[in-house]
């Protein structure tokens, strides 16, 4: 049981909750994320740790609501608490001084981004953040971004805050002026990430892409989160969520998220949209 | 009236227990067998011929006292047979269920040289189930507390046992578990209809009665690290019952299909999360035609389970013969009778699947019996130019499962085997490690309930001698 101690709406369809629990915030590290199941008779969905604070004993999640297991655990208070919370899983973020670093983030994926950030400027790096989303009021995290990069770069696909567009369209801006970055990493809707590192990493970016397959148990006894990196099977919860993205087999991951399609959208409960929908 | 020779007959005749009809069964997740009444129970029990000296009993990894229960049940003395068993097996309705019997007790017994033996298995989980149902468990007498706090890793039966054993000497135990329900592979693994997880569900609520904390979505390597339990808790032992959960792939093209699951992943979906019920939430590909890779308890479980999901055919496709199939043979005679289709002496070779990466076929080839390797097996090669192509939606991997390596590589001061196993002296549970204990699973690599409930208890011997 891990009692939610704040919650907060971040826009529209995503809501970001304060949990009680001090072991996750002090093992913790950037990258890292916590399985959870909101009640009886819900999914175990993985979501990351996009902040926390260990002299206080609490982590913070951010997510956005796609489906059912999301949207019944939208629909807990202040004060009451999810039923089953595990972690910290999964590999941490290699930190280092890379120098330049390229942080894009689209949608949700701003918050797993958010503690790369924090933990790349703790590491003395020099920060271009790009974040995007489908419009204004979709965007999340953007005073958090400015705070910790050196700059931050908006976009929507609608124009109505920042550059009208994607990120990826940001990313060959900021190439064709000739700016270089030694170290990339992207966090976004799949299609967004398959786009963007396509670019990063043919600009001779080392670049390291957070994968969100469909997950169970998150330790590595199920190999139901199985990706291909560099012709091998690697499964994402013990070896990744983050890997090289030079390496990423894209569409079977793309194919392999669609797994159960037909079966959610009998699932859920009132229309929601999809991921795929927040750029 | 018998004739004397109706009675020699009988003696070597075992009393079958009644069944669920396999027609019936393989649409439904009941447990198959029904179990003894009381009159069939002493019975068989009275076929027992209370040898003197016990061959069974030499079969039995924990030389559980079988003429001592088995005369109680032929007296009628049922809860005093359970009371029996308890003394040297913790979790006999579980074993009685669950153990290779015609490989352990069963293959020993005197009676078995002449006809059947005696149905050890089925009396041990007559009389488990006959405390439990009349009421009867009693708490057995504790010690006192000694205010010695022990960390038990994994509440899969290796780590239950281990833990049972410690809180009755006095001990504070706490098991850290994982996943979000106790019980290790016999809730998550094992299904319903072969044990009914409200049996294991009872085990863990004595034990929680006994006095043992139990601490579920709590990853050791990850939430905490043994050296934390150690040295900032205040724990003064460990004991590593963590299983064998990693699971194996074949490493043939198109094994990343949709509709290709692990056991592991297919068996967690339908049991832990209970996608067998009707009402489920958690997805679970209900293929039409299923193919099961292996020939083990893993693998009949597996096939077994998708029959009842629905399946029109459920097929096993496994490398050797029948002979070889390290299954149980209960298991293997159960899935046949529900016709589920034996695909013997072939191996897959490739999966193939359509545009939008669903499953719909897997390309076997035939193989055949070499000469003897060095485990006395013979070992298969393929027939060249043999292969064909099986239809199916759903093909699942059940070729084992190798020892999770989470713990190791978060303890490197643990000594490892090439396999991933932790090195554990069998006859303590002593690791390379000072006051970290292993066994089970994770020490033998994928073995059986009993051998992994028999090294939790030589551990904790070892643990209340040492402390
Ligand atoms: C390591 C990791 C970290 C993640 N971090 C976050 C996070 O910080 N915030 C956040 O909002 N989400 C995050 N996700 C995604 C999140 O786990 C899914 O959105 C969630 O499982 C959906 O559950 P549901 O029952 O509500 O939706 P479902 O009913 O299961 O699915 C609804 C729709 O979402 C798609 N979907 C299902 N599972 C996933 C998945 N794992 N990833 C992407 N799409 C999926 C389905 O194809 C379907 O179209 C993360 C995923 C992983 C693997
Ligand atoms: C489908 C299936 C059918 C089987 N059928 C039979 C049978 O009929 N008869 C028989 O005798 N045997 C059978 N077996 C084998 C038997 O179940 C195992 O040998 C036995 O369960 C091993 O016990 P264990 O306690 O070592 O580990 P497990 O039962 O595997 O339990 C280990 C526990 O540790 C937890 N864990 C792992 N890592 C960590 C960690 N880092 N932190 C916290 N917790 C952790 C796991 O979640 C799990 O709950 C079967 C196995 C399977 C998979
Ligand atoms: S524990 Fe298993 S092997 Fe031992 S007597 Fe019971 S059924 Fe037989
Ligand atoms: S060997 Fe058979 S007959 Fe003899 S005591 Fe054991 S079960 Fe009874
Ligand atoms: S989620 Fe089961 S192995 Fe990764």
């Amino acid at each position: 049981m891990a009692k939610i101690i704040r919650k907060e709406k971040l826009s529209e369809l995503v809501w970001r909750f304060r949990l009680d629990a001090p072991r996750i915030a002090r093992k913790r590290k950037a990258g890292q994320f916590i399985i959870l199941r909101p009640s009886n008779d819900t999914e175990r969905i993985p979501l990351t740790i996009a902040n926390a604070d260990e002299a206080q004993g609490w982590i913070e999640i951010i997510f956005q609501v796609v489906g059912r297991t999301t949207l019944i655990l939208s629909e807990l208070s202040e004060g009451e608490s999810v039923l089953d919370l595990a972690g910290p899983l999964g590999k941490p973020t290699h930190v280092e001084k890379f120098g330049k670093c390229l942080c894009i983030g689209g949608g949700v994926g701003v918050a797993p981004l958010y503690p790369i950030v924090c933990a790349l400027k703790n590491a003395g790096n020099e920060i271009t953040t790009i974040i995007g989303s489908r419009t204004k009021e979709l965007l999340i995290l953007h005073d958090e971004m400015l705070e910790k990069s050196d700059r931050v770069l908006v976009t929507t696909d609608d124009g109505s805050m920042g550059a009208k567009g994607f990120v990826s369209d940001v990313f060959n801006d900021l190439q064709n002026r000739g700016e270089h970055f030694d170290t990339a990493f992207v966090i976004g809707p799949v299609i967004m990430m398959k786009v963007t590192t396509s670019l990063t990493v043919k600009a001779g970016i080392t670049t390291y892409a957070s994968l969100n397959p469909i997950m169970i148990d998150g330790t590595g006894m199920c190999g139901g989160c199985r990706v291909t990196v560099g012709g091998k099977t690697r499964f994402a919860c013990v070896d990744g969520p983050e890997f090289d993205a030079s390496g990423i087999d894209w569409d079977e991951m793309i194919k392999r998220l669609n797994s159960y399609r037909a079966f959610e959208s009998k699932a859920q409960k009132s229309h929601v949209c999809k991921m795929e929908g927040v750029r | 009236m018998n004739t004397s020779q109706n009675t020699t007959e009988k003696r070597f005749q075992r009393i079958p227990m009644r069944e669920q009809d396999p027609s019936e069964r393989s649409g439904n997740f009941n447990e198959v067998p029904f179990g003894y009444s009381e009159e069939e129970a002493v019975a068989e029990a009275q076929r027992c011929l209370k040898c003197k000296k016990p061959l069974c009993v030499q079969g039995c990894p924990v030389n559980v006292k079988i003429p001592e229960f088995i005369g109680l049940i032929a007296e009628g003395k049922f809860a005093e047979a359970a009371q029996k068993l308890k003394e040297t097996n913790a979790l006999p309705a579980i074993c009685g269920r669950v153990c290779p019997q015609e490989e352990q007790c069963e293959s020993k017994c005197i009676l078995g040289k002449k006809g059947d033996p005696v149905a050890v298995g089925n009396l041990e989980r007559f009389a488990a189930d006959w405390e439990r149902q009349h009421g009867e468990v009693t708490i057995p007498k504790k010690k006192l507390p000694n205010g010695k706090k022990v960390a038990v890793i994994g509440s899969g039966p290796a780590g239950l046992t281990c833990a049972g054993e410690l809180v009755k000497d006095g001990f504070d135990v706490t098991i850290f578990e994982a996943l979000h329900e106790p019980g290790g592979v016999l809730v998550y693994g094992i299904p319903e209809f072969r044990l009914p997880k409200q049996i294991v569900r009872q085990e863990i609520n004595y034990l929680e009665k006994l006095g043992v904390r139990i601490e579920k979505n709590f990853i050791v390597g990850k939430t905490a690290t043994i050296d934390d339990l150690l040295n900032e808790e205040g724990f003064c032992a460990v004991f590593v019952g963590s299983g064998a959960g990693l699971p194996s792939f074949m490493n043939i093209k198109g094994e990343n299909l949709i509709g290709v699951y692990s056991a592991n992943e297919y068996l967690t979906r339908s049991n832990l999360m209970k996608a067998f019920q009707n009402n489920a939430h958690t997805p679970i590909m209900k293929g039409k035609r299923v193919v099961t890779v292996g020939g083990g308890n893993v693998a009949m479980d597996s096939a077994r389970t998708a029959l009842r999901l629905g399946a029109e055919k459920s097929m096993i496709v496994y490398r050797r013969s029948e002979t070889e199939m390290p299954a149980r043979k209960a298991e293997v005679h159960h899935a046949k009778e529900e016709g589920i289709e034996f695909h013997l002496l072939c191996n897959p070779v490739e999966i193939e699947g359509n545009e939008d990466g669903f499953v719909q076929n897997i390309k076997c080839i035939k193989m055949e019996l070499g000469e003897p390797d060095n485990s006395g097996r013979r070992s298969p090669k393929p027939v060249a130019g043999s292969e064909f192509d099986l239809d199916c939606d759903v093909v699942i991997i059940a070729i084992g499962n190798k020892p999770n390596p989470l713990i190791p590589s978060s303890t490197p001061q643990l000594k490892v085997s090439k396999w991933g196993t932790i090195e554990a002296d069998e006859s303590n549970g002593k690791t390379s490690m000072k006051k970290v204990y292993a066994g089970g699973d994770i020490v033998t690599g994928a073995a059986t309930v009993i051998l992994a409930m028999g090294a939790g208890k030589i551990a904790a011997k070892s643990i209340i001698e040492e402390l």
